[in-house]
């Protein structure tokens, strides 16, 4: 297992892709502290991009390494391993460069120029979608034949949850703005990881709002600590599904 | 012999009396009584309350004292009525820790309770477990400075104010710290008083509540964590200059709460990380100068029922909403001031963007409408609105508009 996740680091590390990715973020997050007078503003700004790019490149990235180690993969295949760890080894040689490349390249602009604790969650937050969309991307990449179509079944998903996802909670709560509507938008937002993601930067950033709103179930579930377990819980729980259910897919696949 | 001992006691008594006219000393010991020793002294007197615990309460003065304590003595109050009531000009109160009033709203149970009197100096003292710590009412030129005020009650409806004055004038209440009381400081029909660096937190109501208190002025006073924030009515002619109004945190909390206020002046206070940093209705006609907000859910939230106000040169940062309002109609003046969320262009160098700014942007109207909404900020869909809306105006008020934006915050340290 080891020595597959090895060689698979080896060969991504090779593409070059891992470098131009990293110097991509550490560029974004560079110009941003350069701008931004302070620690929050840079934070919001990364935030904004992170939300966005990070489940983007997971997704594509994910897909178009799959397929092109599909051959690899094949070879694997046939020898006396199992296929669990043919499997995991791509699947986290993909999450580790990801999240390498996140953590030196927003990392190393944070260790330069400071960071409070919300930036730790914007790096906490971007791993762990990285994971989820690698996971997704997976999942569609098992699911299909066709590497175009893997992909376009990636970008649709990031589609979905980053855009589409939102407008439609957005027209749910305008619908029904009648209703008492505090568990109904909480259990929504828990339908997504990009939200989760984004709800616990909100935490940090705009707690002062948060604590605005009039329900006591939301009162209680930002002020404590459960509402930061049961959204990094929850998340925790959308890293693990896809990536379980592209184990299983996989497992059963006929090559 | 007899003859003799009579002169000489007479001459005794009337060396005492030329003492007293000369305002004796008078010292206290534990187990004392306070107030047989405060009707046997003269006015003019002091008295020295040495250190100790004494279990009295109800006491009360109608001359001119000097009450001063050595090394904080203890008067315990016994959970019973007031601690001290006063009817009196130019007495002082200094030094004594006055604990366990009564809790009753029957006689509104203070530590020290004032009534009809006149410049008096209550200075120094340490107030535990009071129901009202210092109560005042129908009095005028009084020195309220440096006591400490702690009640540690769980519920607001256990506990009376801080401070509490109704019906006073020409006052001086300043560096008291108060916690833990319903209100902070409360002031009702008090007029021409000067609030100067109180350090009010943690009450369960407002840290400042004040109604028909004209020509009051409050400064360097900080405000923080107070169950409700600050909140003022019905007032004219009010100088509010470098307080802080920190962390008021909750969904009817306020940083400063303005209903129906006029004719006043707030210059440069900070508003820091409150839920909402000003609401104002019912208000005209007040400056608001070289203030900062930061950290707040909305900076300010400004009424349709309010006109002739003028913002200027104010820095609003990081908040999460700068602005709302409830109409469409607009009565107020915002010029000058820095927006950090403002995206112009200065083409001409003058430090003033050439783009106008919209300080109310669409998802704070559909937040207020729609509380739960506010869970979509920030989110990918809603920028894209918001941008959207900055660019044709629908339901914003498009007349809301600061038309000379600065480049670059104030230095307001």
């Amino acid at each position: 297992m080891l020595k597959l996740l090895k060689y698979a680091l080896y060969d991504i590390l090779k593409s070059r892709f891992a470098l131009i990715y990293t110097v991509f973020l550490a560029l974004v997050a560079i110009s941003i502290y350069q701008v931004s007078d302070d620690l929050s503003k840079v934070s919001l700004s990364l935030m904004n991009i992170m939300i966005m790019i990070v489940p983007l490149i997971s997704a594509v990235f994910a897909t178009t390494h799959f397929y092109n180690n599909l051959e690899f993969i094949e070879l694997m295949l046939a020898q006396p391993v199992k296929r669990s760890q043919v499997f995991l080894s791509q699947l986290f040689a993909v999450i580790i460069m990801l999240s390498l490349s996140i953590l030196i390249g927003f990392g190393l602009p944070m260790m330069l120029w400071g960071a409070d604790s919300s930036l730790i969650t914007l790096l906490a937050v971007g791993i762990i979608l990285s994971a989820v969309f690698t996971g997704f991307a997976f999942l569609a990449s098992v699911m299909t034949r066709d590497k175009a179509k893997a992909i376009g079944i990636s970008l649709g998903l990031w589609i979905y949850f980053s855009l589409v996802y939102d407008g439609f909670v957005l027209y749910f709560i305008y619908s029904f703005a009648d209703y008492p509507l505090e568990k109904a938008t909480l259990a929504l937002v828990m339908l997504n990881p990009v939200d989760l993601g984004r709800i616990l930067m909100l935490m940090q950033l705009d707690i002062s709002a948060l604590m605005g709103y009039t329900g006591a179930f939301f009162q209680k579930f930002f002020s404590s600590s459960m509402g930061l377990l049961i959204a990094g819980g929850t998340l925790m729980v959308w890293m693990l599904f896809p990536n379980f259910f592209a184990l299983r897919v996989f497992r059963k696949r006929d090559f | 012999m007899g003859p003799y001992i009579r002169i000489f006691c007479f001459s005794l008594i009337g060396l005492l009396a030329a003492v007293e006219g000369h305002s004796a000393v008078i010292r206290l010991v534990p187990g004392q009584s306070i107030q047989s020793a405060v009707d046997k002294a003269s006015p003019g007197d002091t008295l020295q309350i040495t250190a100790g615990v004494y279990k009295q309460s109800g006491i009360v003065i109608r001359k001119s004292l000097t009450l001063i304590g050595e090394g904080y003595p203890v008067l315990d109050g016994n959970m019973e009525g007031n601690v001290l009531i006063i009817a009196a000009e130019n007495l002082t109160i200094q030094g004594l820790k006055i604990i366990n009033t009564g809790k009753s709203n029957m006689d509104d149970s203070a530590a020290i309770k004032f009534f009809d009197s006149k410049n008096c100096v209550i200075k120094d003292n340490i107030l535990e477990n009071t129901f009202f710590g210092l109560h005042f009412s129908n009095s005028s030129g009084m020195t309220i400075t440096g006591n400490q005020i702690h009640a540690n009650a769980i519920r607001e409806f256990e506990v009376g104010n801080g401070i509490h004055l109704w019906k006073c004038k020409n006052s001086l209440i300043s560096k008291n710290k108060v916690s833990g009381h319903r209100d902070g400081i409360y002031l009702e029909f008090v007029t021409k008083t000067k609030a100067e660096e109180n350090y009010v937190e943690k009450n369960m109501r407002y840290g400042l509540h004040f109604m028909f208190s004209h020509d009051n002025s409050y400064i360097r006073n900080t405000f923080k964590n107070n169950g409700a924030g600050v909140a003022v009515m019905y007032t004219k002619n009010v100088l509010m200059k470098e307080n802080r109004f920190e962390e008021n945190w909750g969904s009817s909390a306020y940083g400063i709460l303005l209903k129906d206020i006029s004719d006043s002046e707030v210059i440069g206070n900070v508003f820091l990380k409150n839920t909402v940093g000003i609401y104002m209705e019912g208000s005209s006609r007040i400056q608001f100068t070289g203030n900062t907000f930061r950290e707040n859910g909305w900076a300010l939230k400004l009424m349709a029922s309010c006109d002739q106000n003028t913002f200027r040169a104010n820095n609003f940062t990081q908040n999460t909403f700068d602005m709302s309002s409830n109409g469409s109609v607009v009565l107020n003046t915002i010029t000058e001031n820095y927006w950090d969320k403002y995206e112009g262009y200065d083409l001409d160098k003058d430090m003033i963007g050439d783009v106008p700014y919209r300080p109310i942007n669409l998802y704070s109207v559909i937040v207020e409408k729609i509380p739960a909404a506010v869970m979509l900020w920030r989110s990918f869909m809603v920028t894209l609105l918001d941008r959207m809306e900055k660019i044709l105006p629908t339901m914003t008020p498009d007349q809301m508009i600061d038309q000379s934006p600065k480049m670059r915050p104030y230095d307001y340290g």
